[in-house]
């Protein structure tokens, strides 16, 4: 219905994982736990998984012009 | 449990999901022309999404919360209420339920009985859902605002308020669409905002082998860490495997219950009476673009289902592992102690001599107000006359001595112990957003029955759809309201909201028997419907008043809480509570089921034939799949689905 839902799931999961991964990156001592920078692995895991819904999205805006 | 500090990140996280949800509904707001696209999306929405929004609308905060609860309580045989529970019914309707409600072009399920039926069913049914849907979001809103209460320090009425807010802003923009939209959000931010959490508690316990060898422990002296009372012991794989103590009988299993309520209690009658009757859920297939999409809703959403046990239940038993692991620094949170109590008990540790423990544990133990553990109160009385320990450390000593499991408590707490800050607002965003999308789902289910199975069934007929648009609108706000109206009450009588649910298992165990004799035999008349389901509700009242579990009964056999049953007069005693309500559901289905066959019999037809065209099994062309790929096709993927379910239940055997 007009909005493809991949868009905002994408567009907010890219930006979590771009939040946990700077996190990660600058307070990698508050980020460890358990012997690895949580933050960074899992601020990754979002990022790809976000940048795969948005690809989605933007294959599917290419299948169908968007509606007027 | 200590209000826990939240960095700037973690609100960072909460605000942009809260922009995004409102976001959505904002940029559907244009699209939103007629009632049905406001109330039922008009069929529009693809597969994918349908199935997991159906997923999700079950999906609540509370589930996640009991899961875990339940999980600890119970270990993997609680997995049931999803592999027995819940999968069966979802392929059930799939293949065989969905081409009525979406062949028949009904807008929700009541109006499906007033087509197959007529007037008085759907009422009924109306009416029930509604008060009952209402109800559900508002027990899901008190249980938010109490723990943003409890762990954030927030004010009830500014959490309840804000919460209520941003929902009824997105809802109201972008109608049921926005609720499913946000739901499938939702979905992916439980999956990974938990899935970190079960990897570090499992590796912390040391692993799947390490978890599972401290349960077997844990099974046979559940009292050590204070899961059942001293005594009771069981077979080393009563937490970790789901059929056998099962199978070996009431008294072999945490759960208290036998196969066969299992089986057809929850298996059958409670499991398909909620998946293929209940509208939060069938409304979402209901949005599907066409009748293949529709008919795959279900079957798309019993896929994460079925693996949901690991996310929402190993919790649980990962929060028992590291409890009986004495190096681990973690228990099963304990009751929530007040302040002030906790400094009455502090004195009373303090001012205690190490000579005369029985006195020292039991002014301890009343201070504080909960059981506590003997031994561990008498050796902190004993260090605390040894040298004089800081206060801080005599609560911990106390919190740690608390011999009851607060377990609604356990997935907060590992999210607390694994999550640094980050990863916090990930999962604590994944929670909340799971509570305030229960919210959206139950409005916009009471929207659609009550604008037109209410509305414009009784009340204001024969209006144009604009008045109907209107009136949708204008009952999100009613239903929000109401919704928190619902939570101050839940939030002030404890024991009514138990009294609350009951009921609505009352109207929930029948109803099935309502739906499958309408669907699968042309015979059954709307009186026969009618008086069924009316009968069906009574019975399930009149089984709960005559039944009850031995804790509810004292030393004089006389019953404590009638909220929990036997008031009338106690015919059985059900080893668990959980095991009278499966044996209330199946008597409840059978009485339904009976009583709808012989009125049916005894009452003419209302309906013809033709009029039931597209409404009844025998009455209705067969669905022939031949223009869609193998893998599409329902009654395939159901088969598949089903086996790989089996399989499941055979691995942990």
């Amino acid at each position: 219905m007009g909005l493809d839902i991949r868009w905002p799931i994408g567009l907010m999961f890219t930006l979590i994982g771009a939040l946990l991964v700077a996190f990660g990156l600058t307070k990698a001592d508050q980020s460890m736990m358990l012997g690895s920078n949580i933050n960074l692995i899992w601020g990754i895991v979002l990022l790809v998984f976000g940048v795969l819904m948005l690809l989605g999205a933007i294959k599917g805006s290419k299948k169908n012009p968007p509606s007027a | 449990m200590e209000p826990i500090h939240l960095h700037k990140i973690d609100y960072t996280i909460l605000l942009a999901y809260v922009a995004f949800v409102i976001g959505i509904g904002w940029m559907l707001a244009r699209y939103m022309k007629t009632s049905a696209d406001f109330l039922t999306s008009a069929r529009s929405i693809p597969t994918w999404v349908t199935g997991l929004a159906f997923i999700s609308a079950n999906l609540g905060a509370l589930e996640l919360v009991g899961m875990a609860a339940s999980g600890a309580k119970y270990g993997i045989a609680t997995a049931h209420f999803y592999w027995v529970g819940a999968i069966p019914a979802m392929i059930f309707l799939a293949v065989f339920m969905m081409p009525f409600y979406y062949g028949s072009k009904a807008r929700s399920t009541p109006e499906y009985l007033n087509m197959r039926f007529d007037g008085r069913v759907r009422g009924l049914n109306a009416i029930a859902f509604a008060v009952m849907t209402i109800f559900a979001s508002g027990i899901s809103m008190d249980a938010l605002a109490k723990l943003l209460n409890q762990l954030l320090g927030w004010n009830y009425n500014f959490a309840l308020l804000i919460c209520s807010g941003v929902v009824l802003l997105y809802v109201l923009k972008g109608g049921l669409t926005s609720a499913i939209y946000t739901e499938v959000l939702q979905f992916f931010m439980i999956v990974l905002g938990f899935a970190p959490v079960v990897y570090l508690g499992l590796k912390d316990a040391g692993g799947w082998g390490a978890m599972t060898h401290s349960l077997q422990a844990v099974a046979v002296n559940p009292a050590a860490q204070n899961l059942k009372d001293v005594g009771i012991t069981y077979a080393p794989n009563a937490w970790t495997s789901a059929w056998t103590p099962v199978l070996a009988g009431p008294a072999h299993n945490p759960m208290g219950v036998d196969w066969f309520a299992m089986i057809f209690g929850l298996g059958f009658v409670l499991s398909f009476g909620y998946w293929c009757t209940n509208f939060l859920v069938v409304q979402r297939a209901m949005a599907a673009k066409n009748m293949t999409a529709a008919r795959n809703t279900p079957l798309v959403a019993a896929v994460p289902k079925m693996f949901f046990p690991f996310l929402v239940i190993v919790p649980g038993m990962i929060a028992v592992a590291l409890t009986s692991m004495p190096d681990k620094n973690y228990r099963i949170p304990p009751p929530i102690v007040s302040q002030e109590n906790y400094a009455k008990a502090i004195d009373a540790v303090k001012s205690a001599s190490p000579a005369d423990s029985v006195a020292a544990v039991k002014a301890v133990g009343d201070a504080l107000g909960v059981k506590v553990a003997p031994d561990k109160i008498a050796s902190l009385v004993a260090a605390n006359a040894t040298s004089k320990l800081p206060d801080a450390q005599i609560k911990q000593g106390l919190y740690n001595s608390i011999a009851e499991n607060y377990y609604s408590g356990v997935i907060l707490s590992l999210v607390t112990k694994y999550c640094p800050p980050g990863l916090m607002g990930l999962a604590l965003t994944a929670l909340l957003a799971s509570f305030m999308s229960g919210m959206a789902g139950n409005v916009t289910a009471f929207n659609t029955v009550f604008t037109y199975d209410l509305y414009q069934a009784y009340l204001v007929k024969g209006k144009s759809d604009r008045h109907y648009f209107l009136t949708g609108k204008a009952i999100t706000v009613v239903g929000i309201i109401l919704s928190m109206g619902a939570a101050y009450f839940a939030s002030m009588f404890d024991n009514a909201m138990d009294v609350i649910q009951l009921v609505f298992g009352f109207v929930n165990a029948p109803i099935f028997a309502t739906f499958l004799l309408g669907m699968f035999w042309k015979r059954t008349t709307g009186t026969g419907a009618f008086i069924g389901l009316f009968g069906g509700i009574f019975s399930s009242a009149l089984f709960h008043a005559l039944t009850t579990t031995p804790g509810n009964l004292d030393a004089a056999g006389h019953v404590i809480n009638i909220a929990k049953g036997g008031y009338l007069h106690v015919v059985q005693v059900f080893p668990s509570e959980m095991a009278q309500n499966f044996w209330l559901a199946s008597f409840a289905f059978i009485a339904c089921f009976t009583l709808t066959l012989l009125i049916s019999l005894a009452t003419s037809r209302t309906k013809s034939d033709a009029e039931l065209k597209g409404l009844v099994y025998s009455l209705t062309p067969k669905i022939v799949d031949n223009n869609i790929p193998i893998y599409q096709k329902p009654a395939v993927v159901g088969v598949v689905l089903l086996i790989v379910c089996i399989i499941l239940n055979f691995i942990f055997w």
